[in-house]
């Protein structure tokens, strides 16, 4: 889901072994990404609307980095801490937009 | 920094004193070209010695491992023998061509670098506040809105409200609490991740009545004429909140964001410049952007790759240095280093 409130279908190929940024990046969704993966500047932040029990647990890195975003919920994670896998099928996720 | 000087000549000016800005002074070094450095943060090495200092890192050809501000220092060792100058601590403003063809950058503290090229090495760009969603916050920023708290006296005796759950945001409510008329925390959880010491304290600070903390709550709207006056507080359990205030300090760390540079005229996608992969040079003639900030098909965010686009870059930078002289490529370990 977009941060305007349009729905696309995210088609992963099998064992990509990326993160979710890297691969709503090169979907060419908004997602900077500007830090480059290391969980510093929070541009890749997503809600999980479904499928959040598919997840790992965020580490210290990222639950900082959440504590800080003023819009973050229960629900929110920074994509580039979440490693796709083949379970993660079928999850809703929201891109948060920061102005 | 006040023992800097605040008119600079050079030939190539680097905005960015990370590990790429501080090669390319080694590779403009090579071809005779004298380097500037301009950096927001008041020390070299950029992300290396700001977030990963103590870091192993372990794709820099030749070290199997070398921790980041290691690394730092070897550059530094590396660029001596040509006697880069340095401005740090200051931010790129703006820049204007001169009718020769030449670049001039001014910064935040008023010091200006003429130089022939720029060279934009300027990593995640600079960290600045990250601003929460707030009706009127940029309206009242600097009448009742900081994002830092630079002086604390100037809040003496002043009713202060702070947002934001990390460590800033407990350590300056705690400070807060003795020095202004009245410290009130928003704070859009109920936990705090920050130092354990540092929770407790709070929460007995607000049992003993000396700070209001509102959780579970998100500052919505500042009001006032002018200057600040009021702000609303929405909370789960209770209908909007509209309090007095006049200082709001929103603190929810920092955001890495391209700055100024945004505004010159460079074409921009995603935060980053793209560049022609020949030589790294933007859509304005005379810049070049090398390192993480720029972006190119096939591009990848490393410390080595940066340092391949330093080289070629400075290859191409030559042309505008010295127009009257042909270009002819030297190895080191035929020609050495010639030290300025």
């Amino acid at each position: 889901m977009n941060p305007d409130g349009s729905q696309a279908p995210l088609e992963v190929p099998v064992n990509i072994n990326l993160s979710l940024m890297e691969v709503l990046r090169a979907g060419g969704y908004p997602i900077p990404g500007t830090c480059g993966g290391i969980a510093l500047c929070a541009t890749c932040a997503v809600d999980i609307l479904s499928g959040n029990e598919k997840l790992s647990p965020a580490g210290d890195q990222e639950l900082d980095m959440l504590d800080l975003l003023p819009q973050s919920t229960a629900a929110t994670r920074l994509g580039c801490q979440i490693r796709l896998r083949p379970e993660m099928d079928g999850m809703i996720i929201r891109i948060i937009s920061e102005s | 920094m006040e023992d800097q000087d605040k008119n600079i000549e050079t030939d190539i000016c680097i905005v960015g004193a990370g590990p790429v800005g501080l090669f390319a002074v080694f590779e403009a070094g090579l071809l005779k070209m004298r380097c500037h450095l301009v950096d927001a943060l008041p020390q070299v090495g950029g992300q290396l010695s700001e977030i990963y200092p103590h870091k192993p890192i372990y794709d820099i050809p030749g070290y199997p491992q070398i921790l980041g501000q290691e690394l730092v220092e070897r550059l530094m060792e590396q660029i001596a023998p040509f006697r880069p100058g340095f401005t740090l601590g200051e931010r790129v403003e703006s820049v204007e061509r001169g009718g020769d063809g030449s670049l001039t950058i001014s910064t935040n503290e008023h010091s200006t670098i003429k130089c022939k090229v720029l060279m934009i090495a300027g990593g995640l760009g600079c960290f600045e506040p990250r601003k929460p969603a707030i009706d009127g916050l940029t309206e009242f920023e600097g009448k009742g809105v900081a994002y830092i708290v630079r002086n604390p006296e100037a809040l003496r005796d002043r009713n202060v409200v702070l947002a934001g759950g990390g460590d800033s945001a407990l350590d300056w409510t705690i400070f807060l609490a003795d020095v202004a008329a009245k410290v009130t925390l928003v704070h859009r959880g109920d936990t705090f991740r920050g130092s354990p010491d540092s929770a407790g304290k709070v929460f007995e600070l607000a049992k003993a009545g000396k700070i209001d903390l509102f959780l579970h709550a998100n500052v919505m709207t500042l009001y006032g004429n002018g200057h600040l006056q009021e702000l609303s507080i929405l909370t789960h359990q209770l209908p909007p909140t509209r309090i007095a205030v006049d200082d709001f300090i929103p603190l929810f760390g920092l955001t890495p964001k391209l700055g100024p540079i945004a505004e010159w005229g460079l074409d921009i996608v995603q935060s980053a410049i793209p560049v022609n992969p020949a030589d790294y040079s933007t859509n304005l003639e005379r810049i070049y952007a090398i390192g993480d900030i720029n972006t190119y098909p096939g591009k990848l965010k490393l410390i080595l790759c940066g340092f391949h686009e330093a080289a070629l870059a400075m290859q191409s930078a030559f042309k505008y240095v010295f127009p009257a002289e042909k270009l002819s490529f030297k190895y080191t370990t035929v020609y050495g280093i010639n030290a300025f």
